[in-house]
C-alpha cells in the first residue's frame, strides 16, 4: 500500500508545481498571489509547514537494514517521520511531563530524559510524534475530500445552472434532499453504514459537503449564463462545451478556492467530533483530544496531551481560515477599486 | 399567496419523501438486515437466533418487490420494507430500538423537554450576541474596535467545538465550580443551573461566524441610498442602525437563522452528551454508540423533519419581510 501513498505525493507535487506554472502566466492571478504573499505571510509559511510535514509523513519505504533490530518495524513500511522519531524505541512506560528527567506518577527515570517536547501520553508515546502524525490525517480529511468533492459539485452545480430544465430539476431535488438531513447526522448515517475506514469517512464527509458548493455553483452559473459576454459568445456560435470551459468555469475560480478553504476548515473541525463519537479516524487529532479529554480531571493535570492536538488543529484552522479571508478579499471584485 | 404556499408545502413533502428514500438504501440495502442484528446480537450468536432477531423487528421481508405475491396483487409491493418504512415513518410509527427494544417514540417524548430547554435559549441567546455585537461593528466599520473584533472571531472560530466543551466544563465547572459540571435535573427551581454552562458555550461555539457573517450584510446595507436619505433626514446613528439597517438586513439574516438550525441540533449532540442532558441529542449519541440503526434512522428523519419545516417557515415569514416577495 505504501507505494500508492508515495505516488500520490509524487502527483501532488508535480500537480501543484503544473498548476502554479500555468497560473504564473496569467497577470490577475500573479498579482493575486503576489498580494496574498505580502497580506498573509506568516499563514502561508506555516500552511507550507504542515503541508511539508503532511508530505514527509506520506513518503515510506521498507529498508531492509533497519538499524532498531525490531523485526516487525523493519518489514513495515516507515515515513520520514517514523524515521526521525523511530517510535518503537522512543516510548517510555507511562505518562511524562515535557521535557521531564522522570516518570510523572512513578519516580523512575525515563529511558530518553528531557527528550520528550510535549510529554508522553498514558501509553508513553511521545505527543509531539503523535501530533506530527496527526498532520496528515487532518490534511487528508481536509484535503482529500474536498479534492473529491469540487470537481463533482462543479460539474452537477454547472451542468444544472447551465442548461436547466429537466438536469437542474434533478439536480436541486437531489442538493434539497441532502441539504435537508442535518449535516452530521447524514455524516453519522452514512459512516456507521459504511464503515469507519479513512476512505469511508472521506465518502461520508463528501457527500455532505458537496452540497453547499454546488448549490453556489448553480447560482453563480445562473448568473453568469444571461451575461453579455457568454450571450456574445454563444451569438458567435461557440460550442456550448467552450463556452462552459472557457467562459463560465474560469469566473467561478474565485468561489472554487474560497470553498476549499471553508470545506477544508469545516472538514477538519468536524472530525473532532466524529472522533468523540468513536466514529473518527486513527491517528487523528480529534482522537488525541478525546483520549485527553479525562486526563484534565486527574490531579496534577496532564495537559500536555490535549494541548498538543488542540493546538496544531487550532493553529492550522487558523491560517487556512486567515487566508481563506485574505483570498475573499483579494479575488472580490467588489473590493478591487478601494484597494487600487 | 395560497397558491405559493400550497406549491411549497407540497414540495417540501416531496424532499420529505426523497429524505425516506435515501435513508432506506442506507439503513435497508447498504446495510443487510443480518448485519443490524449481527451488531445488536453480537458476532457470537447461531444463525437461528439472528433469524428469529430479524423477523421479530421486522426486517424479514423483502427489500422492494415481494414476489410471494402475484403480480396483480397489492401486496406485491406493499408487504415490503420500502412500503412498511415509508407507511411507518409517515405516520410516526417509529417501532421499537434496535438495541434494547424500547419503544423509540417514548424515547423521544422524554427527550424534547431537555433539548428545547438548551436549545431555545442558546438559540435566543446566539442570535442577539450576534446581532447586537455585529451591529456594533458594523457602526465602528473600519476603526480599530472593528478590526480587534474580527480577529476575536476569527480565532472563536477557527477553535473546535469539542474544545470549546471541553475548556468550558473544566475552567467554569472544575475550577471556579459556578455550575454543575453535568446533570440535569427537570425540577424549575435549579433546571438553570444545568443548563447555564452548556448555553454559555454553545453561544460561544457559534459566535465567531454569526457576527462576520451579519457584519458582511449589515455593511451591504450601510452603503445603500436609504441609510444616505436617512441620515440627510437628520435620523441618529441608533436608529438608522436599529430602525433601517436592521430591517433591511432581516431576509438573508432569516436564511442564516434556518441554515443554523441544523447546525444547532449538531451542537446540541455534543453538548447534550458531555452534560449528562437526557434530550435528543443525547439519544442519538446513545444510538451511534449501541449501533442502535432504528433510533439512529428515526433521529435522521426528525432531524430532516425539523429542517423542512423550517425551511418552509423561513419561506413563509420571507414573505411577510419583504413586501416585494409578497407581491410576486
Amino acid at each position: 500500500m505504501h507505494w500508492i501513498s508515495n505516488l500520490i505525493v509524487v502527483l501532488l507535487v508535480m500537480g501543484g508545481a503544473g498548476l502554479a506554472q500555468r497560473l504564473r502566466h496569467n497577470r490577475l492571478w500573479r498579482h493575486a498571489a503576489a498580494e496574498l504573499w505580502a497580506r498573509r505571510r506568516i499563514s502561508i509559511v506555516v500552511l507550507g509547514l504542515f503541508v511539508l510535514v503532511a508530505l514527509l509523513d506520506s513518503v515510506a519505504w521498507i529498508s531492509s537494514g533497519d538499524d532498531s533490530g525490531d523485526r516487525v518495524a523493519a518489514s513495515q513500511p516507515r515515513s520520514v517521520i517514523d524515521r526521525v522519531f523511530v517510535p518503537e524505541s522512543f516510548v517510555e512506560t507511562s505518562y511524562s511531563a515535557p521535557f521531564a528527567e522522570k516518570g510523572f506518577y512513578e519516580d523512575t527515570a525515563l529511558k530518553h530524559p528531557g527528550q520528550h517536547v510535549l510529554g508522553t501520553d498514558i501509553l508513553g508515546n511521545d505527543v509531539l510524534y503523535r501530533t506530527l502524525k496527526g498532520v496528515r490525517v487532518a490534511l487528508l480529511i481536509g484535503g482529500l475530500t474536498s479534492l473529491i468533492v469540487i470537481p463533482i459539485a462543479l460539474f452537477f452545480g454547472v451542468s444544472a445552472g447551465y442548461f436547466g430544465g429537466r438536469i437542474d430539476d434533478v439536480v436541486f431535488f437531489v442538493m434539497t434532499v441532502l441539504a435537508s438531513i442535518p449535516s452530521l447526522l447524514l455524516l453519522i448515517a452514512l459512516i456507521i453504514v459504511l464503515g469507519t475506514g479513512t476512505l469511508q469517512v472521506c465518502i461520508a464527509l463528501g457527500v455532505t459537503g458537496w452540497v453547499s458548493f454546488c448549490r453556489i455553483s448553480r447560482g453563480e452559473t445562473l448568473k453568469l449564463r444571461e451575461a453579455d459576454f457568454v450571450q456574445a459568445a454563444r451569438a458567435l456560435g461557440t460550442p456550448e462545451r467552450r463556452i462552459i470551459t472557457k467562459h463560465i468555469l474560469p469566473n467561478l475560480a474565485h468561489l472554487v478556492v474560497i470553498t476549499f478553504a471553508l470545506l477544508f476548515t469545516g472538514l477538519v473541525l468536524s472530525e473532532t467530533v466524529l472522533s468523540y463519537l468513536g466514529i473518527g479516524l486513527d491517528n487523528s487529532w480529534g482522537q488525541m483530544i478525546d483520549q485527553a479529554r479525562n486526563e484534565l480531571s486527574r490531579t496534577p493535570i496532564i495537559w500536555w496531551n490535549i494541548a498538543g492536538a488542540s493546538t496544531a488543529l487550532f493553529v492550522l484552522v487558523l491560517s487556512v481560515n486567515l487566508i481563506a479571508d485574505a483570498v475573499r478579499d483579494i479575488l472580490d471584485p467588489r473590493t478591487l477599486r478601494e484597494r487600487q | 399567496m395560497v397558491a405559493y404556499l400550497v406549491r411549497r408545502l407540497a414540495y417540501g413533502f416531496l424532499t420529505v419523501l426523497g429524505v425516506l428514500l435515501l435513508l432506506f438504501v442506507l439503513f435497508f440495502t447498504v446495510t443487510e438486515p443480518e448485519d443490524i442484528a449481527r451488531k445488536a446480537l453480537g458476532e457470537r450468536v447461531p444463525p437461528e437466533a439472528i433469524a428469529q432477531w430479524i423477523v421479530n423487528h421486522g426486517y424479514d421481508k423483502p427489500a422492494v418487490l415481494n414476489t410471494e405475491h402475484a403480480v396483480t396483487d397489492v401486496k406485491r409491493y406493499s408487504d415490503t420494507l420500502l412500503f412498511e418504512h415509508y407507511r411507518r415513518m409517515l405516520t410516526f410509527d417509529f417501532g421499537r430500538s434496535d438495541a434494547d427494544d424500547a419503544p423509540i417514540s417514548g424515547r423521544l417524548l422524554a427527550g424534547i423537554g431537555p433539548s428545547l430547554g438548551l436549545t431555545v435559549p442558546l438559540f435566543t441567546l446566539g442570535l442577539l450576541v450576534g446581532l447586537a455585537l455585529a451591529l456594533f461593528v458594523a457602526f465602528f466599520r473600519e476603526t480599530y474596535i472593528d478590526r480587534s473584533v474580527l480577529v476575536l472571531c476569527m480565532l472563536a472560530m477557527s477553535v473546535a467545538a469539542l474544545l470549546y466543551i471541553i475548556g468550558g466544563q473544566y475552567l467554569v465547572g472544575l475550577l471556579l465550580k459556578w455550575f454543575p459540571i453535568s446533570g440535569y435535573d427537570p425540577d424549575p427551581s435549579v433546571v438553570a443551573r444545568f443548563l447555564a454552562l452548556p448555553v454559555l458555550i454553545g453561544v460561544l461555539t457559534g459566535f465567531g461566524g454569526d457576527v462576520r457573517f451579519y457584519r458582511t450584510i449589515f455593511l451591504e446595507e450601510t452603503g445603500r441610498d436609504y441609510v444616505r436619505t436617512a441620515r440627510a433626514k437628520g435620523a441618529g446613528d441608533m436608529r438608522v442602525m436599529v430602525r433601517h439597517v436592521l430591517r433591511n438586513a432581516l431576509i438573508p439574516v432569516l436564511t442564516n437563522i434556518v441554515m443554523a438550525i441544523p447546525f444547532l441540533f449538531t451542537g446540541v449532540l455534543l453538548l447534550e452528551s458531555f452534560f449528562g442532558i437526557p434530550g435528543l441529542g443525547a439519544v442519538t449519541v446513545e444510538a451511534i454508540q449501541g449501533n442502535d440503526f432504528s433510533t439512529l434512522r428515526t433521529m435522521v428523519y426528525i432531524g430532516a423533519l425539523l429542517f423542512i419545516t423550517g425551511q418552509i417557515l423561513t419561506d413563509v415569514s420571507y414573505t411577510l419581510a419583504d413586501p416585494r416577495i409578497r407581491l410576486k
